[in-house]
């Protein structure tokens, strides 16, 4: 727990389990004894192995399933209440665009489901590719785009209705290193601007380490919170992947998945 | 290219067509040099060529402009079979829209509700099962006492053939859209029918026309069928049935009205086919690995 005060907090996640088909022969127990309280306005990774329940703990955040035991408070609300009023945006690893909406169709989707004007909403839209810096791509279709446009597409949507809160599962796995290292700064530059929360599930060690203020790492299944470590490099920027300080920091998340390792 | 996606699409229609006119003056032509056998053995041909069972492709096309008494009025073949075909047309249409409008429907009913799903595909598949000349004349008579036009009764028997690939594609369709895009208008609180109507009904196009043109097909056959066995005064299967009865005077007039439902056929498959485009235009612009390659 970092000590922050219930109003100020996005996420609390309190004593939640996770068990999948209970009671039946492929019951899987996916999370196990979750605190977690994330701050608003704080960029937040969560890293572990493959299968430890990183997104299922997103999915509990997003309301999109629900805890066994334990509850998930959102902007201090339940974390029901919070999806019905559209408190987060969530980009999925695979970008998900609508294949037969334009590029800014498919960023107004979130707006139209709200009744915003055509008018409001083409402003918007427009304000948005600006902002993942695809200017001229409104009016194309999502698969004459690339896999990294697509994915920047994918983000304008999930801003497009100024969330508090991103929910973003590897959203930049697909990517190759070139495009993802520029999607991390973009993101981080999205981020300051809009002052939004993220919550971040990746694979990747120096991503999460570059990215967030701080690292969840999770255990191997059933996952658990084993430790968190605060990374504290200042602004980021090109130059800070060299930089020995964050090294040190990669080195501490390698060592805490590590040790996740062994002890489980 | 759009114009020489029109231009190729004629073409290799009458390059068809002019395919079948060969085999089939060449399959005539054999039997004649061979008594109807297979050339160099005593194999009897499956049918026999002689101009009553297979009469000159020449010829049928020429009866389509010998005069035929249509009521009091007399005119050519042709015209009195786009007069039958234009009848037969509607039915079909009548029946298609129906088809549709069910199949949908169903599918979406099926879709909401699982308990449908199990309680209704199992008769929907049942219902393909029953012949459709054993099913056609209760329809008609049922119609007649309920005071319903014949027209419209021969509209139900296309529907009963329509609705049924409608609703099996419409359902799959229905279900396409992936998690992830599921997810997303959950996260947007969106409501089932919000869902059903920005993402279900989109992503089911694909699955549909396909469907949508057999099913625009089998309406022609299900018109046809309806019209024989209500015995109607007009329409292509009246046609049918009648020169079908005067075979031995004039073979050529049955084939040509045969010709005739063929065409209608393709007709309403092309308009599918017509619509499909319209609709789909959306996602195109991609290009694609075999437009490439070609
Ligand atoms: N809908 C589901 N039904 C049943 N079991 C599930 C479901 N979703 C996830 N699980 C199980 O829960 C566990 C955690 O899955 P989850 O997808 O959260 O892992 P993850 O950490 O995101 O893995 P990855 O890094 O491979 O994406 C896995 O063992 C998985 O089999
Ligand atoms: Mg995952």
């Amino acid at each position: 727990m970092s000590g922050y005060v219930e109003s100020e907090a996005a996420v609390v996640i309190d004593g939640v389990d996770k068990v999948f088909n209970a009671g039946s022969l492929d019951e899987v127990t996916a999370l196990s004894g979750i605190d977690l309280t994330i701050g608003a306005g704080e960029f937040v990774s969560l890293i572990g192995p493959s299968g430890c329940g990183k997104s299922t703990l997103l999915r509990l955040i997003g309301d999109l399933l629900t805890p066994s035991t334990g509850k998930v408070t959102v902007f201090g609300k339940p974390a029901h209440g919070a999806r019905l009023d559209q408190d987060y945006g969530m980009v999925f690893q695979h970008a998900g665009l609508f294949d037969w909406r334009r590029v800014a169709a498919n960023i107004e989707l979130p707006l139209e489901l709200r009744g915003w004007s055509r008018a409001d909403r083409a402003a918007r839209s427009a304000e948005m590719l600006d902002l993942v810096k695809l200017p001229d791509f409104g009016g194309h279709y999502p698969r004459q785009l690339s896999g990294g446009m697509q994915q920047r597409v994918s983000i304008a949507r999930a801003l497009s209705f100024q969330p508090k809160l991103l929910l973003m599962d590897e959203p930049f796995g697909a990517l190759d290193e070139m495009t993802r290292e520029h999607m991390q700064l973009e993101l981080l530059r999205i981020w300051r601007e809009t002052g939004t929360t993220v919550v971040f599930v990746t694979h990747s060690i120096p991503e999460s380490t570059f990215l967030s203020s701080r690292v969840v790492v999770l255990s191997p299944r059933p996952g658990r919170i084993n430790s968190i470590v605060d990374v504290d490099l200042g602004e980021r920027t090109d130059d800070t992947r060299e930089d020995p300080a964050f090294f040190a920091k990669a080195t501490e998340v390698r060592e805490a998945l590590r040790a996740d390792e062994v002890g489980a | 290219m759009k114009g020489g996606r029109t231009l190729r699409v004629v073409v290799t229609t009458i390059v068809a067509l002019l395919l079948v006119v060969a085999l089939w003056e060449g399959y005539k032509w054999m039997g004649g040099q061979t008594d109807d056998h297979w050339p160099g053995t005593s194999i009897e041909l499956p049918t026999s060529t002689d101009d009553l069972t297979m009469p000159h492709a020449t010829d049928i096309a020429g009866e389509l402009f010998e005069e035929v008494r249509d009521g009091r009025a007399r005119l050519p073949l042709y015209l009195f079979l786009l007069k039958k075909g234009w009848y037969t047309f509607q039915e079909a249409a009548i029946g298609f829209s129906f088809g549709l409008a069910i199949g949908l429907g169903l599918a979406i009913l099926m879709l909401r509700w699982r308990v449908a799903e199990r309680g209704l595909l199992p008769w929907i598949n049942v219902s393909q099962t029953v012949p459709l000349i054993a099913l056609a004349p209760i329809i008609v008579t049922w119609g007649r006492l309920n005071d319903i036009p014949d027209i419209l009764s021969i509209s139900l028997i296309a529907t009963y053939l329509t609705f049924f690939p409608v609703a099996v594609s419409a359902l799959r369709g229905l279900q396409s859209p992936d998690t992830a895009h599921l997810e997303l208008m959950r996260s947007y609180a969106a409501p089932w029918r919000t869902t059903l109507f920005k993402l279900r009904l989109p992503a089911a196009r694909a699955y549909l026309f396909p469907a949508l043109k057999l099913a625009a097909t089998l309406s022609v056959v299900g018109a046809i069928v309806g019209e024989i066995s209500i015995g109607t005064k007009t329409g292509l299967g009246r046609a049918i049935l009648e020169y079908a009865q005067r075979y031995a005077v004039s073979p050529e007039r049955l084939y040509a009205s045969v010709v005739g439902a063929a065409i209608l056929g393709l007709s309403v498959f092309g308009m599918v086919n017509l619509a499909e485009r319209l609709v789909m235009k959306r996602t195109e612009g991609v290009e694609r690995a075999d437009r490439v390659a070609a």
